[in-house]
């Protein structure tokens, strides 16, 4: 296995390295983020076009790789087990003696077809995030008018954890007890509404603070829609919790005034 | 108004404002002009500016017109800041990124499905940094939310809009002459 070890380690590369150099290694790996990068890794060390990709050999090379990440005691993703127990299974369907006229045979054509399909659109998509690369680099060397006075800004921000917004709202809820609300008829209101609600006033204000929705002597429902709406937007991502100081008011902010 | 009259104070505007000046807002500082008799003097305003070859550009971005450095200033501009090159977006970000721009509005099974890797948390890196944005939910099992761009990742990469991107065509005609 050592063997591989070194070939791969020379194909990249990179020097053999001691015990202690080893996470220096590791970074290099992370070149191969998924199974499709290593694959396609494997296959340009043949020079060989990926139409043309043998099932057999790519597996033996694929599972030789994986074999040495755990020779140098490097967790392997989820992501490429998964990968090596597809090939594993292909590769021993292909093994066993074929039946004339068995649909294995066509269903490991298949699979081929199908893993090739994959690595050419997976490819096209390197080269689009090479090509965003190479804007981003250019963009980062260019200064607009301003851009300075916003970084500062954004830095004096802390962002409410969700025990922040729980406590909050649990305060929000003992003001509310003190207060004699008479209400006479019971209303419906729903999730989605409330969602909207925020919405809108987000949009014609930019911001509001976490202590609006609750001091407008609303009912309880009211209350509780409110903060699992806001909640449910949070992980949408529509809206961005901060606060100024530590039990500050929570500011709720939008996440989507780029127009 | 003539044309002289207006190329001065566009370019004040320009140079005022922090994000990239929209036909639609320099419509409503001169509301008599015609839109297109606007956008040609815009243009004109541009190329005549740039002419000059002064250390500031004007460029079309995210759609609209903003004043810039050269980017050949970069090294003399971070000295005087005092700040490092920004961080940029790590392979995984861009990747995923990559395929929102060419595939939105998008969900995380169908990023998955081209990747190879679960993406999800790369996305919230590109939501928390604006380059994303939730576009709904996708009407399928398990109502997957959708992701597109935003505004600040045309900025960010220096478009004007979406079309100004190779098309996955021409990044494909890159790629096939590999073998010789």
């Amino acid at each position: 296995m050592q063997e591989v070890a070194n070939d791969v380690i020379n194909q990249l590369g990179v020097p053999p390295l001691s015990r202690e150099q080893n996470q220096a290694y590791t970074v290099q790996l992370d070149l191969f983020e998924g199974p499709l990068d290593l694959l396609i890794h494997l296959i340009r060390q043949q020079e060989i076009d990926i139409y043309d990709i043998s099932l057999a050999q790519i597996t033996d090379q694929y599972l030789g790789y994986l074999e040495m990440m755990k020779d140098l005691s490097i967790e392997v993703a989820g992501d490429f087990l998964v990968m090596a127990t597809t090939l594993i299974h292909i590769k021993s369907q292909m093994l066993l003696p074929a039946e004339p006229d068995s649909e294995i045979g066509q269903e490991i054509e298949e699979f081929r077809q199908e893993l090739v399909k994959q690595l050419l659109e997976h490819e096209k998509f390197k080269q689009a995030a090479q090509m965003l690369y190479e804007r981003e680099t250019v963009e980062l060397s260019v200064w607009p008018r301003g851009d300075n006075e916003f970084e500062e800004e954004e830095k004096e921000l802390i962002s409410a954890t969700v025990f922040d917004l729980v406590t909050a709202f649990h305060q929000m809820v003992e003001n509310y007890k003190e207060k004699i609300v008479l209400e006479i008829e019971g209303e419906v209101v729903t999730v989605q509404e409330k969602m909207e609600e925020i919405r809108r006033l987000l949009s014609l204000q930019g911001a509001l603070l976490f202590s609006f929705f609750f001091e407008r002597g609303l009912s309880r429902l009211h209350l509780v829609v409110t903060f699992i709406a806001l909640l449910e937007l949070t992980k949408l991502h529509e809206i961005k919790l901060v606060q100024k100081d530590l039990f500050e008011d929570i500011q709720i902010q939008s996440c989507l005034k780029m127009n | 108004m003539s044309e002289n009259e207006l190329t001065n104070p566009i370019l004040a505007m320009l140079f005022v404002a922090t994000d990239p000046v929209t036909l639609a807002e320099l419509q409503e500082v001169y509301p008599e002009t015609p839109r297109e008799e606007l956008r040609g003097i815009v243009d004109r305003a541009t190329a005549y500016f740039n002419s000059l070859q002064m250390a500031v550009e004007i460029r079309q971005i995210g759609g609209g017109y903003r004043m810039s450095t050269r980017p050949e200033y970069h090294e003399d501009i971070r000295t005087y800041l005092q700040t490092k090159p920004s961080a940029k977006l790590s392979l995984a970000a861009l990747e995923t990124l990559a395929v929102i721009a060419y595939k939105q509005p998008v969900t995380i099974p169908e990023i998955m499905e081209i990747r190879g890797v679960n993406s999800g948390s790369t996305i919230r890196t590109l939501l928390e940094k604006r380059l994303i944005e939730t576009r709904g939910r996708r009407k399928v099992v398990g109502r997957p939310i959708m992701y597109g761009t935003t505004k600040n990742f045309e900025i960010h990469f220096g478009l004007n809009n979406l079309s100004e991107l190779p098309t996955l065509e021409e990044l494909e005609e890159v790629l096939s002459p590999a073998v010789d």
